[in-house]
């Protein structure tokens, strides 16, 4: 007989205010995120008996996760990095799982920051991030990573009849959200005129089309058991990985959201119509808009039309990144894709003070690297 | 660092292609694999230049200080005849679904592709 496999639950989380924050290096933001997520977990270091961390790219060291142990005096038994681009934060949950599950580790801290706008010049962090592209074939010829949205973006639109109207309405979304959040990077208010009317980047993508540079850090303990009531356990995960570069994408219909989702529901034996909060990650608002549509929360070119319906809305059907996602709160590398995982706990533990929504069960958490390259979902599930 | 054969095309005013040995299915970028079978092994073809504009966008904003001078610039994928996409630059107003030939410009030390009517 197989052995049963442990739940995981996530039982802590913590974070820093994401901005311009002068001064701290990402071991430091890392360190101050961990430490919140375990005072809120009420656990002893000495309980943390596993360490993933993502990476920094203003601080590209070979073992950053015994680098940040180190410093943070932790002594686990297992312990290394991760780097799945915008996916890492994802991917390090459904690892901490794992590894719950399997009986390798009790309690597992999972933690990634970076001062990625006041630690490096912006063309730096704008390069290092286009090195995402295929060297030969991309990058020479002087694209950026909203370029590769925006290549991807001119020919979702054209083939759906998504608008660059449609796309406003999203970032206005977001930004409604973090208003609401004291931690988020931009919180003025925008409306969808504004965002039309932003400085254009890459056609259709405007500046406010894009997620700003922050810096930052978050951090999840995932246990063996939750003490706390309701309980939040991770249910099902699943990932894709279909192509890495924008030239080699098969089919702009089925970019890997669907299958990696489609696994992670197969896992929870649970369906799409059991969700009541939707954490999505957000780089642009095309990203948003394509994973949506392709895990089937709205028909394709029918995102906008739900965020003006309201039900995205924190008060609506299927709440959306009710911090404000990466296009608001703000995106400090890894620390930004794992947001949308953090405040979908706080929304089912009931733990988002000022913020917290009318009581929700069921979380379906996405996340992508690259160019919506790799894909990892999650569901999460309140239980009590 | 070694150059690509494609990179080393480009020098030539050629746009060269990986086709797998075995099937045949021709490769979009460089592979090690065949993506249709369990082939490893190609050849390089030179491609005729002429495809289908797949997606298009015009960059205002450039990464880096040597394309700042170009911007804003138009940046496409286009479907080669032979099955392969590919990236390069556009002259300004191609649309998706237009018929473009790929042409080439020097840039710094490089030699890059810019597609037109
Ligand atoms: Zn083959």
């Amino acid at each position: 007989m197989i052995p049963a496999l442990n739940p995981a639950y996530i039982v802590g989380t913590g974070n820093t205010r994401f901005g311009r924050l002068e001064g701290y290096g990402a071991l430091e933001l890392m360190a101050q995120a961990a430490q919140r997520a375990l005072d809120d977990a009420c656990m002893s270091p000495a309980a943390v008996d596993g360490v993933l961390c993502g990476y920094a790219t203003t601080l590209p060291h070979l073992m950053l996760s015994t680098l940040f142990c180190e410093r943070f005096s932790l002594q686990p038994a297992y312990a290394h990095s991760v780097q799945l681009g915008g996916a890492t934060g994802g991917a390090m949950l459904m690892l901490a799982r794992e590894l719950v599950r399997s009986g390798r580790c009790r309690n597992v801290l999972v933690v990634g920051g970076e001062n990625r706008l006041s630690g490096q010049a912006r063309d730096s962090a704008i390069q290092t991030l286009a090195q995402v592209g295929d060297a030969d074939f991309e990058v020479p010829n002087g694209a950026s990573v909203p370029a590769y949205y925006a290549l991807l973006a001119s020919r979702y639109m054209h083939e759906t009849g998504l608008t660059e109207a449609d796309l406003a309405e999203l970032a206005v979304l977001m930004r409604s959200h973090a208003m609401h959040h004291p931690d988020a990077h931009l919180r003025e208010p925008i409306t969808r005129e504004q965002v039309l009317a932003s400085k254009p980047i890459a056609s259709p993508l405007k500046l406010l089309d894009c997620c700003p540079i922050s810096d930052g850090a978050m951090a999840l303990v995932v246990s063996a058991e939750s003490r706390r009531s309701p309980a939040v356990a991770i249910l099902g995960a699943g990932q894709a990985h279909r192509h890495q570069h924008l030239s080699a994408i098969a089919d702009t219909f089925n970019l890997g959201a669907r299958d990696a989702a489609g696994r992670a529901f197969a896992e929870a034996g649970l369906q799409p119509g059991d969700i009541d909060y939707l954490a999505i990650y957000d780089s642009f608002t095309i990203t948003l808009a394509i994973l949506i549509e392709e895990t089937g929360f709205a028909p394709r070119g029918g995102s906008a039309a739900r965020v003006r319906r309201g039900d995205f809305s924190a008060g609506g059907a299927l709440p959306l990144n009710t911090h404000g996602g990466l296009l608001s709160f703000g995106h400090s590398g890894v620390a930004g894709g794992m947001g949308h995982a953090v405040e979908a706990y706080r929304q089912l533990a009931g733990l988002a003070g000022e913020r917290q929504i009318a009581e929700r069960r069921c979380a379906f958490v996405h996340a992508d690297g690259g160019v919506l390259s790799s894909h990892v979902s999650l569901i999460l599930g309140r239980e009590d | 660092m070694s150059t690509s054969p494609f990179i080393e095309g480009l020098a030539h005013r050629e746009l060269r292609y990986q086709c797998c040995v075995a099937c045949g299915a021709v490769q979009t970028l460089t592979r090690y694999a065949c993506r249709s079978c369990d082939g490893n092994r190609f050849d390089w073809r030179v491609s005729r230049g002429e495809g289908t504009v797949f997606a298009v966008t015009v960059v205002a904003r450039a990464p880096s200080e040597e394309f700042r001078a170009l911007a804003p610039y138009a940046l496409v994928l286009v479907d080669l005849d032979e099955g392969f996409r590919l990236m390069g630059h556009a002259v300004p107003g191609v649309a998706i679904g237009d018929r473009v030939v790929a042409d080439y410009f020097i840039h710094g030390e490089r030699t890059l592709i810019r597609f037109r009517p």
